[in-house]
């Protein structure tokens, strides 16, 4: 089989495109292969390709205007849209800048979008004693439906202690 | 002699190795992939400074751009750095605890990204050794940290705990009887990543599977590693089951396969990488299962490090062909055997 671009060397790559039903078959040498965009020979596959993919199911928002060119980071200056491409941000202060487009890419990829885990001591006492308080609460819920009541009494005085810390 | 493998280890019929690492950032500076030379100057003294203030130990500092080639995928082959830390050498940068087991990796895909390698299944301990960096470093950084997301990483797909854990276990018994597909199709669909020797898109060369938390959010550092241990812990109980299974049914069988892979690799005088790894996992299951007992497991596992492309020219200080290095590694491996 002839390539069918450059009509001289034999096909060997070969590509089968569905769009809606409609098939679509190319037949390519090696070397339009690869001017071809619909492969990328250069850099395999990566996780970085899947984000951008859902940060697009993520986009159907009722008013359709063109944020990818309004926004950007103050701070590093990189645009929704750069971070769409790559699928990394360009630092930590993009969590904040397009904070409002992201909570369901966390959710498709994590299945969470709140952190329940560890606490750098310096982000003050306040967030850590609310982590601590929620933590206690799972706990007391447990106690509950194990009906292992003193311990939910137990449970019960330490959270209003944190309570009352917080207030 | 990989010096991180020494020590005490359980489980180490099928488990090699367990590793935690976190992934950490400074607030505000460009994250690796778009920092300039400047700032990435700036991370690397202040990660080095801390590192050095709090009194974590012996660590050495290495800049990537005072190694060699070799010198470089050595430490990729030996699992004390990643493979995508030589990316950007002029930028990254770690730091080497003299016994090996940790490491402090600056400016990869984040700031920092601290890992602990234990031989056997050591999840815990190697989390609380992590942590306990994490702590110490803390003092003198500021970690880039979100209230409701956790701590803030270059890839989404980090973010929250920054954590991942990751075992590699050996697992010969499970691939000879065909069922580790699917127990592999079970790992996925409870949440866990299988990966090859060394790391995404690699194959399982050896029979050699790394098995870790795929999601960072949502779950506490103990959550990930609880529910990580206790799935290897069943693929461990599976492993021991199918090797039962074979002594029962084919004992004569696998005596015979573990016993010309040793003689192959007592005599051969030519080996590639892909026919030495089979070959060690075949003495590797024969050791395990009591069928060999003149050779020690971790023999083994060093062999499967030392016989690496960059390993063999390291220890030859030399550049070579392939063909050299086959010539070489059979050498090695006679060598080790042998004696």
């Amino acid at each position: 089989m002839i390539c069918d671009e450059c009509g001289k060397n034999s096909a060997t790559v070969h590509l089968t495109k569905i769009v809606n039903g409609q098939k679509n078959e190319v037949h390519l040498c090696e070397e339009c292969a690869k001017k071809n965009k619909d492969f990328d020979f250069e850099s395999p596959f990566s996780i970085h390709h899947f984000l951008s993919g859902l940060l697009d199911n993520v986009q159907d928002e009722p008013m359709k205007v063109n944020y990818n060119t309004i926004e950007k980071c103050e701070n590093c200056d990189m645009s929704y849209s750069e971070f769409k491409q790559s699928g990394r941000f360009g630092c930590s202060e993009c969590y904040k800048q397009f904070n409002n487009r992201l909570g369901p890419l966390f959710k498709q990829i994590h299945g969470h979008e709140k952190h329940t885990g560890k606490v750098p001591k310096r982000a003050g006492g306040e967030i850590r004693i609310k982590k601590e308080i929620e933590n206690l609460k799972k706990k007391l819920d447990m106690a509950v439906k194990k009906e292992e009541f003193e311990k939910a009494a137990e449970l019960r005085d330490k959270i209003k202690e944190l309570e009352s810390e917080v207030k | 002699m990989i010096k991180w493998l020494k020590g005490d280890a359980t489980d180490k019929d099928v488990v090699i190795s367990s590793r935690v690492r976190l992934a950490r950032n400074l607030e505000n500076i460009k994250f690796p992939s778009i920092m300039d030379s400047e700032q990435s100057m700036e991370v690397i003294k202040k990660v080095k400074e801390a590192v050095y203030d709090n009194d974590m130990g012996d660590f050495s500092f290495y800049s990537l751009k005072d190694l060699n080639e070799i010198d470089k995928k050595v430490l990729v082959e030996e699992h004390l750095i990643s493979l995508s830390l030589l990316e950007t050498p002029d930028k990254s940068a770690f730091l080497l605890r003299n016994d090996y087991k940790s490491t402090i990796m600056i400016n990869e895909e984040d700031h920092i990204r601290m890992q602990v390698l234990l031989p056997g299944l050591d999840l815990e301990k190697g989390f609380d050794l992590c942590n306990k960096e994490d702590d110490m470093l803390e003092n003198n950084l500021k970690f880039a940290f979100d209230e409701k997301l956790g701590y803030l990483t270059s890839c989404p797909t980090n973010v929250g705990t920054g954590l991942r854990a990751s075992v590699m276990l050996h697992l010969p018994a499970l691939v000879m009887t065909g069922q580790v597909n699917r127990v592999l199709q079970a790992v996925n669909q409870v949440g866990l990543t299988v990966r090859g020797l060394y790391g995404e898109g690699t194959d399982a060369l050896g029979n050699l599977f790394q098995i870790s938390n795929q999601t960072t959010l949502g779950k506490s550092e103990e959550e990930i590693i609880k529910k990580l241990k206790n799935i290897v812990l069943q693929i461990i109980a599976k492993e021991r089951m199918s090797r039962k299974g074979l002594l029962n049914s084919k004992k004569l069988e696998i005596e015979d396969k573990v016993f010309r892979s040793l003689g192959v690799l007592k005599n051969a005088r030519i080996l590639t990488s892909k026919e030495a790894m089979k070959l060690l996992s075949n003495v590797r299951l024969g050791i395990a299962m009591d069928i060999i007992n003149k050779l020690d497991i971790n023999t083994i596992n060093n062999l499967m490090i030392n016989i690496q492309p960059s390993s063999i020219q390291k220890k030859l200080n030399k550049e070579l062909t392939p063909k050299d290095r086959d010539i070489k590694r059979a050498d090695i491996i006679r060598e080790a055997l042998i004696n």
